[in-house]
């Protein structure tokens, strides 16, 4: 019989469709992959068999029913402990938020289950999205499934893993400088960061307001269409969402061609701290879009290298301001409540206790950065580089209809190199944050292992805003070519755990 | 030195995080470290660019004046470190405000 | 820390001498009917924490979206004080920590409030001072703290406190005024003027009793003829128009013995204590508040075209002042009637009254008379904080006129509607206070009473007709207020064969 969890998403909708399998057998196949892997890879840090089996009979049921049921109905999902799930321990990965049960579910969790798909389990994060590997889980860390002694990138490393270990066909991701992207590209599987504003963040612990988006993990670029698909669209809930249609991302992931498409390799994006095994495998692919009929040309985003002192003024300034609510009177963790120190000593003492370090660190340097007498010199003037990239990348659309990059400088790096370092750390969203303060879609898909270490290289299409459906087309088309040549998925080279 | 550790001490003071001594000095050089990367923001020169605050230029979302309902108390409460009398119990507040 | 500064000299001796310089900074509750980001409601007195959702409790993940009646309240109140409407603005975190704000930050605006430089004008006996309006901004509100443990619930000396968020997340607005004022008697009329402007426009029942207006007062004393300011303190919780004059007048009365003898105020927060009548220092912190304001990203900005606002300006009823002068030209009141009226808060009151089918002098006479001395029995403000609508008034009045109850119980029958007890037809049935009208059984009130007073029929009948007040006054006792007295002096006087 075919095992179940080496299917794509595409692959199982039909067979579900076609009741050639149950979408019972489907979850069931995957808990038992994950009771079989978790302990190497530590994807997620809530999985309530039980509950998935209920969810995935309901679906079965209401299939026997007669009931429409649209493609990702009993699909699994795996959702990043960052949205809150109505009754389903939510806790970004935090001391602070431990056995916090959200009464009410995230926009497209309700979206998720609207269309019937089965919330697999929460998936390990950096707390509160903020790193680059996982290791910030206050749980411990997630390890790449291409080697265990690697990180799986980050924040959303636990989606990123439970794909690549074949745990779950799907995934959810949040991505505020590269949080669904980097994991992507590291664990040899595909990200998306949508436009800003075009997937709800109602219900997605913010982390820094106007970076933050929702957004799909998946295998295969059609998978992650699939998932965009159903997640996207207008929120009234969310005041910053785009009430427009949704870009035709499932179509776009049907192209066959690049015929006539423009791509513009950003020059900034490349020179040193870029492994040369990492640069490799990208001037192959950006090779190969040529030989698929796009045409490719350089271009020059000059402020792109602003992108990175910008992001780590605005995320922790942000940040600074969204963490202020956790502070153990109303839900979460409280330390310290002795019947004699004061409400302000128990916020104090539940905020030391409750954060990890790089969480205070980012919320020192915020409340610093926007600081009276220091606000304008750095959040103001951080604010204004933002617009600065945002015209580089407006000017380079004028002539091309995507951009494309490294989507991380390096592959994987060890669990361990970089967590004495932030410097080292943020350096890993250097190429995707740009898209972040644009609000614009970008995509890191695999295009190879590095011929250096033999670790998964991303490649990241860049677009400009509500034009998510050109990263699906180029994305697919590219992935169909190196799958070709290469004469199967990349992840069917991932080693057996 | 940008920072020194009295000012990391009143932000964490601002920020309602009580550091230890060790934290502190820790801080103090790795906040040192970070802000003489970021502030590399200033190099640009930016007279008469406008600050982007939203990526999305939307204006007037605005939701119509009707009530919709609002969450059990109870499941509410559940959640809470300590309630009584159907409110969240706090500990003493010193601050006016 | 300020221990208590004795002063001996009054504030009306202090000021021949020394200026006071008065700014207000007034928080006002919009009266929508949900709440400013967030779809719930915003009933007063509801079981706590049963008007609360992910947004208002600043759960994890919630995200807010304008009340857009919120703002268009805001902007009429910004047109009603003749305020510039700001073509482009935004609403800004202001960050501190507080247990009863949900968020830890409140989302309020900054330096871009929807409305800016305009000014009200207030009448102090017969004197027009004009009070510049520097801004009105939009904000929420916090939720309440129940402090326990301690002498009468005050936050001193409590053990914990019981926190109810059904109030955080009501639509505030502030309207901040220059430091134009400069006696405690103006800006209590300023905030009397104030609070029915807001009525006027719709935008909040401005109860101060219910906390729907609050007022800061910023003051300062200076000497006479000195053009520079001097160091404000900022009293807060001042509740009622009362405690304003009488807060300002504690301030100025405190800060001149300080001044004079060389001293310096502290610039600092201060709570008046309604009470004792006195201000007292807040607890002064150890560092000053730095509330790292900057751009709400979870709200987009709002931008009102010039059309849409004069769209709004269109829809706005005549200002207080306006309404006054009509009033004296159409209901016939004198200049001082109406602006009694408007001192009492119940100008608007009035006029609804009026609306609802009473004639000018029985509405005036009942709000005036019966239920502002309800209200000053009550210690309420203003009869308009008592629960009584224009139409309960109206219909008492139309029961008057009808004859259905006599002017002497319309007092009885208001006090029971401000209970709660109903509407007034019902009371009147209800309490059994229908004016007695059959005239049989008034025939045989007045033919008891003039059996009992003998004496008092003997002097009718011979001639003075004066003797007829003791025979009246026994039947008006005798039917417990129900009889008509008109009605009953002409049966009297019938009865005994004489005539006026
Ligand atoms: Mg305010
Ligand atoms: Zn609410």
């Amino acid at each position: 019989m075919t095992d179940l969890t080496r299917l794509t998403a595409a692959e199982l909708s039909r067979l579900l469709a076609a009741r050639e399998a149950s979408a019972e057998d489907v979850a069931r196949a995957h808990l038992d992959r994950a009771a079989a892997v978790e302990h190497h890879v530590h994807a997620f840090l809530h999985l309530d068999p039980d509950d998935v089996i209920a969810q995935a009979r309901a679906v079965d049921t209401a299939r026997a029913a007669g009931e429409a049921l649209g493609p990702l109905a009993g699909l699994p999902v795996a959702v990043k402990d960052v949205f809150a799930t109505r009754g389903v321990p939510t806790t970004c990965a935090s001391r602070v938020l431990e056995g916090w049960r959200p009464p009410y579910d995230a926009t497209v969790v309700r979206r998720l289950r609207e269309a019937r798909a089965v919330v697999l389990g929460k998936t390990n994060m950096d707390e509160f999205a903020m790193g680059s590997s996982t290791e910030n889980s206050a749980y411990g860390p997630t390890h790449n499934p291409w080697d265990l002694t690697r990180i799986p990138g980050g924040s959303g490393g636990g989606s990123s893993a439970s794909l690549a270990a074949f745990e779950a066909p799907l995934a959810l991701g949040t991505d505020t400088g590269g949080s669904i992207r980097q994991p992507a590209a590291v664990t040899g599987t595909v990200g998306v960061k949508p436009t800003y504003g075009g997937v709800s963040r109602f219900g997605l612990v913010a982390f820094s307001s106007s970076l933050d988006q929702a957004g799909p993990c998946a295998r295969t670029v059609a998978d992650a269409a699939l998932l965009h698909s159903v997640i996207a669209g207008h929120d009234p809930l969310d005041s910053t969402s785009i009430d427009a249609p949704v870009p035709p991302v499932r179509d776009a992931a049907a192209a066959r061609d690049l015929t006539g498409v423009r791509v513009g390799v950003v020059k900034e994006l490349d020179g040193d701290g870029y492994e040369p095994g990492v640069m490799q495998r990208v001037r192959e692919a950006i090779e190969l879009l040529a030989e698929l009929g796009a045409d490719v040309r350089e271009v020059s985003c000059p402020h792109v290298d602003y992108a990175l002192p910008a992001y780590y003024l605005i995320a922790p300034s942000e940040c600074s301001s969204n963490l202020a609510r956790f502070d153990a009177m109303r839900y979460g963790l409280r330390v310290g409540d002795d019947g004699q120190a004061s409400a302000e000593e128990v916020m104090a003492a539940t905020r030391e206790v409750g954060f990890g370090a790089e969480v205070k660190r980012r919320i020192i340097l915020g409340t610093y950065a926007l600081s009276s007498g220091y606000y304008d010199a750095y959040y103001g003037q951080a604010q204004k580089v933002r617009t600065l990239i945002a015209r580089d990348l407006d000017t380079a659309y004028e002539s091309v209809d995507v951009l494309v990059s490294p989507t991380t400088p390096t592959t994987a790096f060890k669990i361990g190199d970089r967590v004495e370092d932030p410097l080292q750390m943020y350096l890993a969203d250097l190429c995707t944050i740009p898209s972040n303060l644009a609000g614009h879609p970008a995509m890191s898909v695999p295009v190879g292992l590095s011929p250096a270490d033999g670790l998964p290289v991303g490649l990241q299409i860049m677009a400009p805003a509500m034009a998510d459906d050109r990263l699906y087309r180029v994305g697919a088309v590219l992935e169909a070519a190196l799958d070709e040549r290469r004469g199967h998925p990349l992840l069917d080279e991932v080693p057996a755990l | 030195m940008t920072i020194t550790r009295e000012e990391v001490a009143h932000l964490a003071r601002l920020a309602r995080v009580a550091v230890t001594d060790d934290e502190l000095g820790k801080l103090a050089q790795e906040l040192d470290v970070i802000l003489d990367a970021v502030k590399r923001v200033g190099e640009v020169s930016s007279a008469d660019v406008p600050p982007t605050s939203h990526a999305v230029p939307l204006t007037n979302v605005f939701r119509a004046d009707v009530v919709r309902p609002s969450l059990d108390r109870d499941e509410v409460l559940s959640q809470a470190p300590a309630a009584e009398d159907g409110r969240f119990r706090v500990p003493r507040i010193l601050d006016e405000d | 820390m300020t221990t208590k500064e004795v002063s001996t000299a009054t504030y009306d001796d202090l000021v021949t001498e020394w200026e006071p310089v008065i700014g207000l900074e007034t928080h006002v509750e919009l009266g929508t009917a949900s709440k400013m980001f967030c779809g719930c409601g915003t009933t007063f007195g509801a079981e706590p924490n049963t008007l609360c959702c992910p947004t208002c409790l600043g759960l994890p993940g919630a995200l807010p979206v304008v009340n857009g009646a919120a703002v268009e309240l805001t902007v009429r109140i910004g047109l009603a004080l003749n305020c510039t409407i700001a073509s482009w603005c935004r609403f800004a975190r202001k960050n501190y920590f507080y247990p009863d704000m949900p968020k830890n930050f409140q989302t309020s605006q900054y330096d871009e409030p929807l409305c800016s430089d305009g000014y009200l004008d207030v009448t102090v006996d017969g004197v027009v001072h004009r009070i510049g309006i520097e801004r009105v901004h939009m904000e929420e509100d916090t939720g309440k703290s129940l402090h326990q443990g301690s002498a009468d619930g005050r936050i001193g000396g409590a053990t914990h406190s019981l926190l109810d968020f059904n109030r955080a997340g009501i639509p505030l607005v502030e309207i901040v005024t220059r430091p134009d004022m400069r006696d405690a008697a103006v800006a209590r009329a300023y905030v009397a003027e104030l609070r029915e402007v807001l009525r006027g426009v719709g935008a909040s029942e401005a109860r101060m009793e219910q906390g729907q207006l609050r007022c800061d007062a910023n003051v300062s004393v200076r000497k006479r003829g000195e053009t520079a300011f001097g160091t404000r303190t900022e009293t807060k919780n001042v509740n009622s128009l009362r405690s304003v004059e009488r807060a300002i007048r504690y301030e100025v009365e405190r800060q001149v013995p300080i001044v004079s003898a060389g001293g310096k105020v502290f610039q600092e927060t201060r709570h008046f204590d309604e009470g004792t009548g006195t201000t007292s220092s807040g607890r002064s912190k150890e560092e000053a508040t730095d509330y790292r304001y900057f751009p709400e990203p979870d709200l987009v900005p709002i931008a009102f075209t010039a059309e849409r606002v004069e769209e709004i300006r269109a829809t706005l009823p005549p200002s207080p002042a306006e309404i006054r002068a009509r009033l004296v030209a159409e209901y016939g009141y004198t200049e001082l009637e109406v602006a009694q009226l408007a001192a009492a808060g119940v100008l608007g009151l009035v006029q609804e009254t009026v609306a609802a089918g009473a004639q000018p002098a029985e509405a005036r006479n009942l709000w005036m008379n019966q239920l502002a001395a309800l209200a000053n029995e009550r210690g309420l403000d203003s009869a308009a904080d008592l629960s009584v609508t224009p139409a309960a008034v109206a219909e008492v009045a139309a029961l008057v006129r009808d004859g259905v109850l006599t002017p002497k119980l319309s007092g009885t029958v208001l006090t029971a509607v401000a209970d709660g007890e109903g509407a007034p037809a019902q009371i009147v049935e209800a309490r059994g206070l229908v004016a007695v009208s059959d005239t049989g059984e008034l025939q045989k009130l007045v033919d008891d009473a003039i059996a009992a007073n003998a004496d008092a029929a003997e002097s009718v009948r011979a001639g003075r007709i004066g003797a007829a007040g003791q025979i009246v006054g026994a039947v008006m006792k005798a039917s417990g207020g129900k009889a008509d007295a008109k009605a009953v002096r002409g049966l009297v006087l019938s009865t005994l064969g004489v005539s006026e």
